[in-house]
């Protein structure tokens, strides 16, 4: 392992799942921490790769960028979109308070 | 025609007995209605069915087809993977957090279709938004290997899979975003395409992993999926990842011999873990290839063994991207009586998903947080650069790559649900396609002595599917079996 490489099984899922904005039991952190912690033993197997001068792949083909014309044209109607909504008012979708 | 011989159909034959007369769509839709009302209680492939809609479809297609009007796909019944939106139908991607969504419109793929006069049957069960080999991941329920019970069905398309082998469906769609298509049609014993990066719109696909996903042809037959294809191939200004590449008639083009192609096979596919049987039907399939004319040589793909790390590093970032959505506001599940707006986000994905979802957005909002991006994203992104250049250099002395598509069968239910990582390694001959974002076809090659089908992988360039396609189907008329309902 190199020196800017992550330590093994570090994660902390408590941690992690807060940032992803997901609640766990604390069944689901212990079942998940020791599932993740062996897969992430595993991806670094990359780790053994040397990578010095490789470019990164963030998609397959690489293209042009692609460029549309700015027209406005129409889109789903409201009553479509707000169909789905757990909540809504007014053509409007509700949520908690925000501010106080 | 009987329901039994209806339900056989290949879509050529279905084509060809709707133009001479000897049925109707409505004949066809009706025959499946009846066969999915008897026994897809057992098989679990569909998840929702709508015969009225479906008939009212095909009756459409009937009228067109009398007026000389119909399209290439006229009065064909399709399923559809439960993760593309088809106007009107639910669309649940097998999850709780989509339960009661309504599709508002359609997918790109399924517009194409039915320009040329497809028919919605139903759609398909799948690991929940499509993370998994097995179709176990389903919030709903348990798919069933159509040739064996006992077994899954592989997945994520493992519902499209079932149908089509198991005599549900003539036809279906499935998306593949590191096996997704091709590991349940070599689980299953049908034909699955995945196609390369960009050669299928995704508008309107429920987004996993954005640089990996595609949208395929599962079929009877390889020459039903070489018709398939060519009405989905194609740029789409809706998605700025589609490409304007030209688009054969793959169909027309196919052959029943090789020569003049040069195939190679990968050194390092004897994997640990191959099942003899499965190297057995590959060789097979090899030596097979070499008698109807093809040139065999043997080629390297040296970054092979980093494949499963580095796509479980790439797509589970981008699944916690895109996963993000899911937040109880706009659409979905919301969890009841939230306090403020994290307390509704983090209980209603902590409701929504499935243990498999939560693990995988967990380990993708960990490869991309601080700290850590560099060492595992960033540096799987540049290992993907590599597995890409294996591919160039492979595909600069052969025109397709021979592979089993998966190294061992189907395994039993339940089998390997307490283990993820296992499940994960199994994908280890599908993932690099995805990664490089070629071509890959599976094509039924054989079966183990307890009967369970094995899939030989045919990997082609990008944007060159009429390479796997013709190799494809100089095997399945070679191997002389057809399709087996």
């Amino acid at each position: 392992m190199n020196a800017e490489s992550a330590p093994a099984n570090r994660i902390d899922v408590r941690y992690v799942a807060n940032l992803a904005r997901l609640a766990l039991t604390e069944e689901e952190v212990a079942t998940f921490q020791g599932q993740l912690g062996q897969i992430v033993d595993y991806v670094q197997a990359i780790d053994r790769l040397d990578v010095t001068g490789i470019e990164p792949t963030s998609h397959a083909h690489l293209q042009q960028n692609v460029f549309r014309s700015d027209v406005a044209r129409p889109s789903l109607d409201q009553a479509s979109v707000l169909r789905n909504a757990p909540a809504s008012r007014d053509g409007l979708l509700l949520v908690p308070k925000i501010v106080e | 025609m009987t329901a039994a011989e209806l339900n056989a159909l290949t879509v050529h034959d279905a084509l060809a007995r709707l133009d001479n007369g000897d049925c109707t769509s409505v004949d066809l839709v009706d025959a499946l209605a009846a066969e999915i009302q008897t026994r897809d209680g057992d098989l679990g492939a569909f998840v929702s069915v709508d015969v009225d809609t479906a008939r009212a479809e095909a009756e459409a297609a009937d009228r067109a087809r009398a007026a000389g009007k119909g399209g290439r796909l006229c009065g064909i019944p399709i399923a559809v993977k439960d993760v593309l939106n088809v106007r009107g139908q639910p669309c649940t991607c097998a999850s709780r957090i989509l339960d009661g969504y309504v599709a508002p419109y359609d997918a790109t793929a399924i517009a194409r279709l039915r320009a040329e006069g497809a028919v919605f049957l139903g759609r398909t069960n799948m690991d929940e938004f499509a993370m998994g080999g097995s179709t176990e991941n389903s919030a709903l329920h348990v798919t069933r290997n159509p040739r064996n019970r006992a077994y899954v069905p592989g997945g994520s398309s493992g519902g499209s899979a079932a149908a089509v082998a198991g005599g549900l469906a003539l036809c279906a769609l499935g998306t593949d975003t590191g096996g997704s298509i091709r590991q349940p049609a070599a689980f299953c014993g049908c034909v699955g395409l995945k196609p390369s990066y960009g050669r299928v719109s995704r508008y309107g696909l429920t987004a996993f992993a954005s640089s990996l996903d595609q949208i395929g042809p599962m079929t009877r037959t390889v020459r039903d999926a070489a018709l398939l294809q060519e009405i989905l191939s194609g740029v789409d200004p809706l998605d700025a990842t589609s490409v304007a590449a030209p688009v054969p008639p793959y169909a027309a083009q196919l052959t029943t011999d090789l020569r003049g192609v040069t195939l190679g096979v990968p050194a390092e596919y004897g994997v640990e873990g191959l099942d003899a049987g499965v190297d057995k039907a590959v060789r097979e399939a090899i030596a097979r290839c070499r008698a109807l004319g093809a040139r065999v040589v043997e080629v390297s793909l040296p970054h092979t063994a980093y494949a499963i790390a580095t796509y479980y590093i790439v797509a589970t970032a981008e699944a916690s991207a895109n996963l993000a959505r899911f937040d109880g506001v706009r659409y979905g599940k919301r969890c009841a009586d939230a306090q403020d707006p994290l307390d509704l986000y983090k209980r209603t994905r902590a409701a929504g998903f499935g243990p498999e979802v939560k693990r995988r957005i967990i380990l993708g909002t960990y490869v991309l947080s601080s700290g850590y991006h560099h060492a595992y994203y960033l540096k799987a992104q540049k290992v993907r650069t590599l597995i890409r250049r294996d591919f160039e250099q492979a595909f600069a002395v052969c025109d397709a790559l021979l592979t089993p598509c998966t190294p061992t069968p189907a395994f039993r239910i339940g089998e390997k649900t307490q283990d993820p990582l296992q499940m994960y390694l199994g994908d280890i001959f599908t993932v690099t396609a995805n990664l490089a974002g070629i071509a890959g076809l599976s094509v039924p090659c054989g079966a183990t002595p307890e009967g369970l089908p094995i899939g030989l992988q045919i990997l082609g360039p990008a944007m060159k599917e009429e390479n796997v396609l013709r190799v494809g189907h100089a095997n399945e008329t070679a191997r002389g079996e057809g399709w087996i309902g």
